[in-house]
């Protein structure tokens, strides 16, 4: 019977893309998301758990093999697999008291690339992008417009903006429009 | 030709670059580069616009922002067309189409003049005088006369087809003005390694260096010295140079808001382009060199057109190659106008005096006037003018009288002096100070990390000007850790120095009532009005401002505020510095909406949430409802039928087969950690240490003073895991309340909340076939209604992917909602919907929710409740602990107000009449035939037609209701008095056998 | 658009990221049902609303989520200290006073020296 019924899944922004002479815009593929909580003593069981080392400075990330683990508050990390781990599971293992909650469905991303990607985000997103104060690894909550987002750089010219996906269709017009702006 | 009055080989245009622009219709030739002042101006055109008030023709009186009088309504179509456009400011762009305003039928023949003939009764402050009384006549006559007479343009009526961006930008050293002063600080800043923003509201930079051709910087003619300066400026990686460009706001914390003109100047723009951007710049340190702007003379009709500053009578000399007149005449108290006379008569135009205020003039100007054999009146004073629509004559005197000339002028230009422009130190809330030697305010004590340069700092001397900028921007630039190593020297010279200058009004402005010597153009205020104010018992600056509605147009005062100030201060016989001086706001000039909306227009104007199943309920037909930011279905209507019929037949499908319902919008939070329970129960009224895994509980929350915050179903999941619940609109709010709670007063409990609203799509599954409908598609969880009862949940799987199935009931009928992650949403509903339709049941939206379980007397927090509502009130009583110490609440529930008789109480409304449904909202009262104002006994919450009971249904707040059951009360409508009996608050299913179905 | 350190994420934001969450060092009595009326009230009710320095809660709500405190002139805007959660409150020596208060709002406008 199941069978049957087998659901398919159906992110959020599928299908869409975008962008500007300078800014391309892309729908991430799904990945595993789970929000990490928990407290100083538990960062080492769970960073040998995740397999990084969880970050535990303001606007740090941590990466390895696909898994992405960004500081966001000093009890609280968004941890990101791109190859679809079940991170509850693995956080679970590490015998350290936490809270793993799962929310990758909650969350989908859009990856913002090429020279103009920063200007582009600034167009609603009020921190300072600059090399010097936001570098390549660097990950933090903020907004963008009226929209909540998680922002991380993956490189000098590209971003992964991380949003809830009731929201991801207005960050995905908002982040069109300073696309078409940076390209100006 | 672009113009008779364009002298060859003058001014910085390419004659060869033309443009074609109307205005009033009729068309002419500009160069590019020419505003709409000055190619107007090439072409011999003074008349511009006709006075807000009086209707008195008018012309151009500046060259700058500052331009209080030529505001003109430019189009480029039908859709772009802006008014109020200040011709001095606006570029000619080929094709461009100009009409001036407030006038009719034409500009040189206006019947509103008669204003002007009018004036005795237009005096200041008759607003406040005449539409006063009767008060019938407010509606309909004064209001819409002062509508029609309030502001000059009209505004457009079709959509605005452009768009506008947006930019934060962050900066070490943001530099606003690029004069001399902001040049050099801007070239001190980014030598020494700052991140640099160096803006300027005109198309190139240079400032004051666009008319003073007597400047020179480093040797070079000052104003290719800026041109070249800002080109390497613009060359360095940490310097941005914004022109076009209006630093309009400053705020807290060195926030600065900057408007960039994109393509108000350009033919054929790019579509892609943005018409303005908003910059919001964030700058560690902020350097002002906002320079100054020069003062009109207030003497009898000193606003003909042809009368201009003199400083705007340079500038379209020199910048723009325009010659003012044929015949100028200069009227200053100031040597800086002697140069406009001196520039005029070496580019052969004839000066007809210069009329000196004075008796002693600077000596230098005077030398260099004698030597060009221009006639210097001074101590002498115009003290009328003649001229219909244009200025044909001044009629000058010696000062304390004596025999009046008559000098023939076709323009004259006029100085008083220079204000230093202190308009953005003020908006930084910086404190003025008053130099009384120079008559002007200046920069006192600074509330930010800024410092002001040059001519806005009263630093008048060229060279002190840019060693003073030099030493700001490196100063600023080290203050922000810059360690570049490069200085900066700069010489400067002028070819004089200027002395002198006045406020307030010269001779002949007065004191006689009926002279009309101006000092707010735009508002129409003169001298005399300000002295009307001081006589009518207006002592503080600010009543007179307001009385007078000087310096209250667009312009805010730029030319109008010293000169008001002073004359103020004559009358009152006080020192300046006593009056006061009116507070700056931001912004310094009029920005459009469109900017300062930029992209949240359209679908950006707000977020518009949608659910994972949002793309099947509007293939079947949903009409939506907005609640927050979401768009839920409302209800499904099938062909030919209204709300009404879905509705009904929505909740009868439910109660008879089963409904599918979207409710994914619940607000969910995962409360995880070894204390959930603990704080559970600190959090919410009820007990939650008792909940087993597997079960669920409806709880209240409560805030401290004892009001009912939200509510909803918590699920126990395992014992350190709850799955939450709260009110759709409620989400955000109780997240950041239960964090509040978490890390402020309880921070020692091992807990953590994580939203997941967004995680799970909802699939509500209600009525008497909800576990049938269900049932084939899940996997590893026992339906059966003794393993699976009312208010369990449990983890399973549905359709193969992993769910969260609730077995509860928002309807009174047998239900589940299924959670699933939420990209399986619209796939596990469609599969649900598979097994539901050929049983009869239907897609229901959130009227029928409400009718359903409004029959059941479910409250909804927020329409039931007001905040100020306890769980008693609402009936929910039962859900508070008596066992428990502490919860948040506790207290204030028991406060003597909280636990008094005669509360207002949450019960059934039963009107007489089946068929009528009341208004929510509606107030209740007991005798409907008592004295107004009658005693409301409260008030209806919610109301429906219940097709389920056959009659309408209703909840209402009512003092104290649930002992007034069986009374009859009443609900006087503004058309008839409807009579209701107080019931309880279940309709349906009184005995509640159906949920356990 | 205020500027804001927060004292978490160890940098200044802007004002959009943060929400105002009242006055400071307001205890919860760990004994509240237990607290008379009064007392009540002046927990919940009575707030100084001072012209001058206050100490407020702020939350990094779009960014860490952490709550804090700071101590802010009301006047000029300006924070004297941001500080985490639980801290003592500091002791700040108040600003002197400056020019003698004018209490219209009018001639607070611009009062220049």
């Amino acid at each position: 019977m199941a069978d049957l019924t087998q659901a398919v899944r159906r992110a959020p922004l599928t299908g869409l893309h975008g962008g500007s002479s300078t800014v391309r815009l892309t729908p991430a593929a799904p990945a595993s998301h789970i929000s990490l909580r928990a407290g100083p003593d538990a960062v080492f069981a769970l960073s040998g758990a995740l397999g990084l080392d969880l970050p535990t400075r303001p606007k740090g990330s941590a990466s390895a093999n696909g898994r992405t683990a960004i500081w966001l508050g000093p009890d609280e990390w968004l941890v990101i697999d791109e190859n679809g781990a079940d991170l509850v599971a693995i956080a679970g293992s590490s015998g350290a008291l936490h809270a793993a909650t799962d929310v990758s469905h909650r969350n989908t991303a859009i990856i913002v690339a090429g020279p103009g990607a920063a200007s582009a985000i600034n167009a609603g997103c009020p921190q300072d992008l600059s090399l010097a104060v936001f570098p390549v690894g660097a990950g933090s909550r903020t907004i963008l417009g009226k929209a909540e987002i998680v922002l991380l750089r993956l490189a000098e010219d590209t971003f992964r903006v991380e949003c809830w996906r009731s929201f991801s269709t207005y960050v995905f017009g908002m982040l069109t429009e300073g696309a078409e702006d940076a390209s100006a | 030709m672009s113009g008779a009055n364009r002298i060859a080989g003058k001014g910085r245009l390419t004659p060869a670059r033309t443009a074609r622009f109307t205005f009033d219709g009729k068309s002419y030739t500009a160069l590019q580069g020419d505003t709409v002042a000055s190619a107007l101006l090439a072409n011999g055109v003074h008349l511009l616009g006709r006075s807000f008030k009086y209707h008195r023709p008018r012309g151009i009186l500046s060259a700058g922002p500052e331009e209080p009088n030529a505001l003109l309504d430019v189009s480029r179509d039908s859709a772009r067309r802006q008014p109020n456009v200040r011709a001095t400011v606006q570029e000619v762009f080929d094709g461009m189409k100009v009409e001036s305003q407030n006038r009719w039928p034409s500009l040189a023949f206006d019947v509103g003049a008669v204003n002007d003939l009018m004036s005795p009764f237009f005096a200041a402050g008759f607003y406040y005088k005449t539409f006063m009384w009767p008060k019938k006549a407010w509606h309909g006559i004064y209001e819409p006369f002062i509508r029609r007479a309030a502001g000059l343009g009209v505004a457009p009526t079709e959509a605005d087809p452009d768009h506008y961006a947006s930019r934060y930008a962050h900066c070490d050293v943001l530099v606003v003005g690029a004069g001399v002063a902001g040049l050099a600080a801007a070239l001190a800043a980014a030598e020494a390694g700052a991140r640099v923003i160096l803006v300027d509201e005109q198309p190139e930079v240079g400032g004051a260096l666009h008319f003073d051709s007597g400047l020179t910087v480093n040797g070079q003619p000052g104003y290719d010295w800026a041109q070249a300066t800002a080109a390497r400026l613009a060359a360095m990686p940490n310097v941005q140079v914004l022109t076009r460009t209006t630093a309009f706001g400053y705020y807290n914390h060195n926030f600065v808001a900057l408007a960039e003109r994109v393509t108000d100047h350009i033919a054929q723009p790019d579509k892609k382009l943005p018409r303005e951007r908003l910059w919001q710049v964030r700058a560690k340190r902020v350097v002002l060199a906002t320079g100054a702007i020069e003062r009109h003379m207030v003497f009898p009709k000193n606003d003909r057109p042809g009368i201009m500053l003199a400083s705007a009578g340079r500038t379209f000399l020199n910048h723009f190659g325009v010659a003012v007149g044929a015949k100028v005449g200069v009227y200053t108290a100031h040597d800086s106008a002697y140069e406009a006379a001196f520039d005029l008569k070496r580019a052969g135009v004839a000066v007809a005096a210069i009329v000196d205020s004075r008796q002693n003039p600077g000596a230098e100007v005077l030398a260099e006037a004698r030597r060009l054999g221009i006639e210097v009146l001074s101590g002498h004073s115009v003290i009328n003018t003649a001229g219909r629509l244009r200025i044909s004559s001044m009629t000058v005197a010696r000062n304390g009288g004596g025999a009046a000339q008559k000098i023939v002028v076709d323009a004259l230009l006029v100085s008083a002096g220079w204000t230093p422009s202190v308009h953005l130190f003020s908006q930084s809330r910086g404190k003025l100070s008053f130099e009384g030697e120079k008559q002007r305010f200046l920069p006192g004590t600074y509330a930010q990390d800024s410092l002001s340069v040059g001519a806005c700092n009263g630093t008048d001397q060229l060279q002190a000007a840019i060693e003073e900028a030099l030493a700001a921007g490196e100063l600023m630039a080290r203050a922000t850790g810059a360690a570049g190593g490069n200085a900066v020297s700069l010489s400067g010279e002028a070819a004089f120095e200027w002395t002198g200058g006045m406020i307030g009004a010269s001779e002949g402005a007065g004191p006689d009532t009926t002279v009309k010597a101006f000092i707010d153009f735009q508002h129409d205020v003169c001298a005399k009005d300000i002295r009307l104010a001081v006589r009518e018992g207006m002592h503080s600056i600010e009543h007179i401002k307001r009385f007078t509605t000087n310096g209250m147009a667009s312009d805010q005062g730029k030319l109008s505020n010293m000169h008001g100030l002073a004359i103020a201060a004559e009358a009152l016989d006080r020192p300046i510095p006593q009056v006061g001086l009116t507070t700056f706001r931001q912004p310094y000039t009029p920005v459009t909406f469109g900017t300062i909306i930029s992209h949240s227009r359209g679908s950006l104007f707000d977020p518009a949430r949608k659910t994972p199943m949002h793309g099947w309920e509007e293939a079947h037909g949903a009409e939506f409802e907005d609640v927050g930011n979401w768009k839920r279905a409302w209800f499904y209507p099938k062909a030919g039928e209204n709300m009404h019929e879905a509705v009904n037949r929505e909740c009868r499908t439910v109660r008879t087969t089963a409904g599918l319902f979207d409710a994914s919008t619940l607000g969910k939070i995962e409360v995880v950690g070894p204390d959930a329970a603990t704080f559970l129960n600190l959090l919410y009224t009820n007990a939650w240490d008792t909940l087993k895994p597997g079960r669920c509980r409806y709880g209240i929350m409560t805030r401290e003073d004892g009001y009912v915050y939200d509510d909803g179903v918590v699920g126990r999941l395992a014992e350190d895991r709850f799955h939450v619940t709260t009110t759709t609109g409620g989400a955000p709010r109780v997240l950041h309340h239960m964090e509040d709670y978490l890390q402020t007063e309880f921070p020692h409990l091992k807990v953590w909340l994580t939203s997941t609203t967004e995680q799970w799509a909802v699939i509500a599954v209600q009525g008497p076939k909800a576990r049938e409908i269900i049932a084939p598609l899940v996997e590893g969880i026992d339906l059966s209604p003794d393993a699976f009862p009312h208010m369990s949940v449990a983890e399973g799987k549905i359709c193969g992917v992993p769910t969260r199935l609730f077995r509860v009931s928002f309807t009174g009928e047998l239900g589940f909602e299924v959670n699933v992650p939420a990209d399986y949403g619209q796939a596990v509903w469609e599969a649900i919907w598979a097994q539901a339709e050929p049983l009869g049941s239907c897609a229901y939206g959130t009227e029928t929710m409400h009718v359903l379980r409004a029959e059941k007397g479910y409250i909804i927090v927020g329409q039931d409740t007001d905040g100020t509502v306890t769980p008693d009130d609402a009936g929910v009583a039962w859900a508070v602990s008596k066992k428990k110490a502490d919860f948040v609440g506790i207290r204030g529930l028991k406060r003597p107000d909280l636990m008094r008789e005669g509360r207002k109480q949450l019960v059934g409304l039963l009107t007489k009449d089946p068929s009528v449904v009341l208004e929510e909202g509606a107030q209740i009262v007991a005798d409907p035939n008592q004295p107004k104002p009658m005693t409301m006994l409260g008030h209806v919450t919610s109301s429906y037609w219940s097709e389920n009971c056959g009659r309408s249904i209703a909840f209402a707040l009512v003092a104290g209701g649930r002992a007034r059951v069986g009374q009859t009360l009443y609900i006087p409508m503004p058309d008839r008095t409807i009579a209701a009996e107080v019931t309880d608050t279940v309709f349906f299913d009184k005995e509640g056998a159906r949920i356990n179905g | 658009m205020l500027l804001i350190y927060c004292p978490y994420c160890e940098e200044e934001r802007s004002e959009l990221e943060f929400r105002g969450a009242g006055d400071a060092h307001i205890a919860r009595s760990t004994n509240i049902a237990a607290i008379s009326d009064e007392e009540f009230e002046a927990y919940f009710f009575l707030r100084e609303n001072p012209k001058g320095m206050i100490f407020e809660r702020w939350r990094h709500i779009h960014g860490c989520g952490r709550f804090f405190n700071a101590a802010r002139d009301t006047v000029s805007d300006r924070f004297v200290k941001t500080y985490k959660a639980g801290e003592p409150k500091p002791d700040l020596h108040p600003a002197p006073a400056t020019a003698a208060t004018v209490e219209t709002y009018e001639a607070l406008e611009g009062d220049a020296q």
